[in-house]
C-alpha cells in the first residue's frame, strides 16, 4: 500500500488539556506507517462557540485553516469531532455556495491565501477505516483487548448532522445506530458494549453556562456504560474525553450515584492493541486512573 | 430488478401500549407483520389497528406531512409516521422495529401523549407578527423575495414536536424553551415587517434561552421538514449580537472569550477563556483545575504555542469582524 500522508488539524485541545491525545495520535500514525503533515499555523476552529458570535470571521479563519492543507495538496485530518464538524461546515458552506466562497476569499487573497475546495476534511477515525482499513489493523494487533468490554462513546459532532459527515467518508454512517467505533473495538480485539448513550451528548458545551445539564448527560452516560458491563468506554473527541475523565464528580452528583470508569481516547485504544506501551500514549495524563494496565 | 418492484418481508413490531385510565404501567405489544415496500409508518399504526386491536391509539389527521400530528418514535428515533417509509427504516434498523409514543413518561394512550409542554413554550415566544399595520391598510405590506429568504424556511414548520421530544435538555432543564420554540422565534425575529424588541431578548435570557442548548444536533437529525433548529438557534445567537442587545453573562462572554483568545495566541488559551467567562465564579473550577493540573493538563499562558504566521491571523480578525461586543 502506498504510504497515507495526511495534514493534521491539532485542534486546542490536543496542545492543552488532553496532552495524550497527541502523543497518542503520533504513537499511532508512527505504528501505521502514516505521515503527518502538522499544519502549524492553523488557527482555533471556534468550537462552535465563536461562530454564535461571529458567522463571517468564523469562516474565513476556518477556510485559512483548510488552505493550508490545500497547499500540502493533502487531505485534512482532524482528531477532535468539534474540530471536524466546524471545518467540514465550512467547507460544506462555501463549496455550496460562489458567493460567499467569493466573499471569503476575498479576505483570504489579503494575506495571500486562497480557499479552492480541493482538500478533503476527515476525523481520524473515519480515515483510519476508509483509508488504512480494519482488516489491517486486525492482523497488525499484537496485544488483542480481549479481556475488556469496551463501551464505544461516538460524540455528537462526528454522528450528526449526518447529512454533513457523509460527505467527508465513505462508510456512511448511522447516526441511531453507528457502527465505527464498535468495529475499531472488535478489530482491536475487545467486545463492544451497546448501550443507549452511546450516540447521546456529553453536555461539554454548555458546561460553564448550564452545569447542571453538562452534569446529567455525563453522568447518565458513564452509568449506561457501567451497567452494560463496560470495563471501559472510548470517544473519538477529546472534548468527550475531557467530560467523561475529569468531571466525574459534578456528573455522580448531579445524578445521585457514583460513577467513573477509565475512558481512551480512540488512538489510545488502538495504540494499546498495536502494542505501544502505557508511556507512549500518555495514559498518565487521565484524571480517572487508567488502572487496568 | 426494476425500482417499481413491490417487495414484502417479515417485520416483528415491538409496540408501547399504555392506557392512562385503567394502567399503572405501560407494556410493550408485539405483532408481527408482512410489510410491502411501499408503506409508510403510518400505514403500520393503522394495520395494528383495524386487523389486530381497535382499541389502539395514535394521532393523525392529513396523511401528507402537514398537519403534525403523528409524530412518534421508531426505535428511539423521532419520526412523522405519514412520511417516513418502512423501507428506510428497515434498512436503518433491520426487521426488529419499536414504536413509541415520542415521549414515553408524557404518554396518555399509546401514541397519544400531552404536549402541553410543548404548547406553552411556543406561547411563551410570542409566536405571532408584532406589527404596527392600519387595520385598514391602503396597499398590502409587501416582502421582497429577499427579505422572505432570511426566513430560511422557518415558516415550514408543522409544530410536529418530533424535534422538542429528540431534545436531551428538554426533559432535564424544564424552563428551555426547546428547539421548535426556538424555530417560531426566529422565524418571526427574521420577518422584516416584525416589530417586537421584547421576543429576542427573552430567548436569549439564561436557563430558558438558546445559550442553554448544548449543540448535540439531535434537532437538525430528525426534523421531517428539514428545518435544521440548531442552525435558528446559532442565528439567534448571532442576532443578539447584531443588534446589541446580548447581555454580559457567562454564555456570552464564552462565545467572545474565543475571539481574544484567537486575538492573542491564534489557538484557544483554555485556562484564560474560563477565567474571563466566569470572572470570580473561577473558583468553583479550581478542584478539579488542581487535579488536572496535577496530571499534566494545565498548559501556562506563557507556555502557550502560538499559530505560526500569527500576523495573518491577526490581520484577517481585523478585516473580517461583522460584529462588536
Ligand atoms: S458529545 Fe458533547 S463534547 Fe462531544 S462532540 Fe458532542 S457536544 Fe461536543
Ligand atoms: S441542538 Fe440544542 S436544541 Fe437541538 S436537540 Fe440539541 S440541545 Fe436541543
Ligand atoms: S422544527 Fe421540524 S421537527 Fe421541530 S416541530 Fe417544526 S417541523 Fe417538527
Ligand atoms: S398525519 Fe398529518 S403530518 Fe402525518
Amino acid at each position: 500500500m502506498k504510504k497515507l500522508k495526511y495534514a493534521l488539524f491539532t485542534g486546542c485541545t490536543a496542545k492543552q488539556s488532553t496532552p495524550e491525545q497527541m502523543m497518542s495520535t503520533m504513537a499511532v500514525a508512527r505504528k501505521l506507517n502514516i505521515e503527518m503533515i502538522e499544519l502549524t499555523e492553523a488557527s482555533c476552529c471556534g468550537a462552535s462557540h465563536l461562530q454564535d458570535y461571529d458567522d463571517f470571521l468564523s469562516l474565513v479563519l476556518n477556510a485559512r485553516n483548510i488552505a493550508y492543507a490545500e497547499k500540502h495538496g493533502l487531505t485534512m485530518v482532524t482528531i477532535c469531532n468539534t474540530c471536524q464538524l466546524n471545518t467540514a461546515m465550512t467547507k460544506h458552506r462555501l463549496d455550496k455556495n460562489p458567493e460567499l466562497k467569493a466573499r471569503v476569499n476575498e479576505k483570504l487573497a489579503e494575506v495571500g491565501l486562497e480557499y479552492k475546495g480541493t482538500s478533503n476534511v476527515i476525523h481520524f477515525l473515519y480515515a483510519i477505516i476508509d483509508d488504512f482499513g480494519l482488516d489491517k489493523i486486525k492482523e497488525m494487533v499484537v496485544k488483542p483487548l480481549s479481556q475488556f468490554n469496551i463501551a464505544p462513546f461516538y460524540g455528537c459532532h462526528n454522528i450528526r448532522p449526518s447529512e454533513l459527515h457523509d460527505e467527508s467518508h465513505k462508510q456512511k454512517e448511522n447516526p441511531y445506530k453507528p457502527t465505527s467505533l464498535d468495529d475499531l473495538i472488535i478489530a482491536c480485539g475487545g467486545k463492544n458494549v451497546d448501550y443507549e448513550e452511546k450516540t447521546k451528548c456529553c453536555g461539554f458545551h454548555v458546561e460553564l453556562q448550564a452545569p447542571h445539564t453538562a452534569a446529567v448527560l455525563t453522568g447518565t452516560a458513564i452509568a449506561g456504560a457501567t451497567d452494560n458491563n463496560a470495563d471501559m468506554m472510548v470517544t473519538p473527541c477529546p472534548l468527550c474525553h475531557l467530560k467523561l475523565d475529569t468531571q466525574t464528580k459534578s456528573a455522580s452528583e448531579a445524578i445521585g450515584r457514583e460513577v467513573s470508569l477509565p475512558v481512551l481516547h480512540m488512538q489510545q485504544m488502538v495504540g494499546l492493541a498495536l502494542g505501544c506501551t502505557p508511556a507512549e500514549l500518555g495514559l498518565k495524563h487521565h484524571v480517572t486512573d487508567v488502572n487496568f494496565i | 430488478m426494476s425500482t417499481n418492484t413491490i417487495t414484502t418481508q417479515k417485520v416483528n413490531f415491538k409496540v408501547f401500549r399504555f392506557n392512562a385510565d385503567e394502567d399503572y404501567l405501560p407494556y410493550y405489544e408485539n405483532y408481527t407483520m408482512d410489510i410491502t415496500s411501499e408503506e409508510v409508518v403510518l400505514d403500520v399504526l393503522n394495520r395494528i389497528k383495524w386487523d389486530h386491536d381497535g382499541s389502539f391509539s395514535y394521532r393523525r389527521s392529513c396523511r401528507h406531512g402537514i398537519c403534525g400530528a403523528c409524530a412518534i418514535k421508531v426505535n428511539g428515533r423521532s419520526t412523522l409516521a405519514c412520511k417516513e417509509s418502512m423501507t428506510t427504516m428497515i434498512e436503518y434498523f433491520g426487521n426488529e422495529i419499536t414504536l413509541e409514543p415520542l415521549s414515553t413518561k408524557r404518554a396518555i394512550k399509546d401514541m397519544i401523549i400531552d404536549k402541553g409542554d410543548f404548547w406553552d413554550k411556543h406561547a411563551a415566544v410570542t409566536p405571532y407578527l408584532v406589527a404596527d399595520i392600519d387595520e385598514c391598510p391602503s396597499c398590502e405590506n409587501l416582502v421582497s423575495p429577499h427579505d422572505a429568504e432570511e426566513l430560511d424556511e422557518a415558516d415550514l414548520c408543522i409544530q410536529c414536536g418530533a424535534c422538542h421530544y429528540a431534545c436531551p435538555v428538554v426533559d432535564i432543564n424544564h424552563d428551555f424553551f426547546g428547539p421548535a420554540a426556538f424555530v417560531a422565534a426566529y422565524r418571526f425575529e427574521s420577518d422584516v415587517r416584525d416589530s417586537d424588541g421584547e421576543r429576542l431578548i427573552n430567548v436569549n435570557e439564561e436557563k430558558q434561552g438558546v445559550w442553554d442548548c448544548v449543540k448535540c444536533f439531535e434537532c437538525a437529525e430528525v426534523c421531517p421538514k428539514d428545518i435544521n433548529p440548531i442552525n435558528k438557534i446559532t442565528k439567534l445567537h448571532q442576532m443578539a449580537f447584531q443588534r446589541g442587545v446580548a447581555k454580559n453573562n457567562v454564555a456570552t462572554r464564552h462565545a467572545v472569550g474565543f475571539l481574544h483568545s484567537i486575538k492573542k495566541y491564534g489557538v484557544l488559551d483554555e485556562g484564560g477563556l474560563v477565567l474571563y467567562s466566569e470572572g470570580a465564579h473561577i473558583v468553583k473550577h479550581i478542584p478539579v483545575a488542581l487535579q488536572m493540573f496535577r496530571k499534566g493538563k494545565i498548559v501556562m499562558p506563557w507556555n502557550i504555542v502560538k499559530s505560526d504566521k500569527l500576523d495573518e491571523i491577526q490581520k484577517l480578525i481585523k478585516s473580517s469582524s461583522t460584529v462588536k461586543f
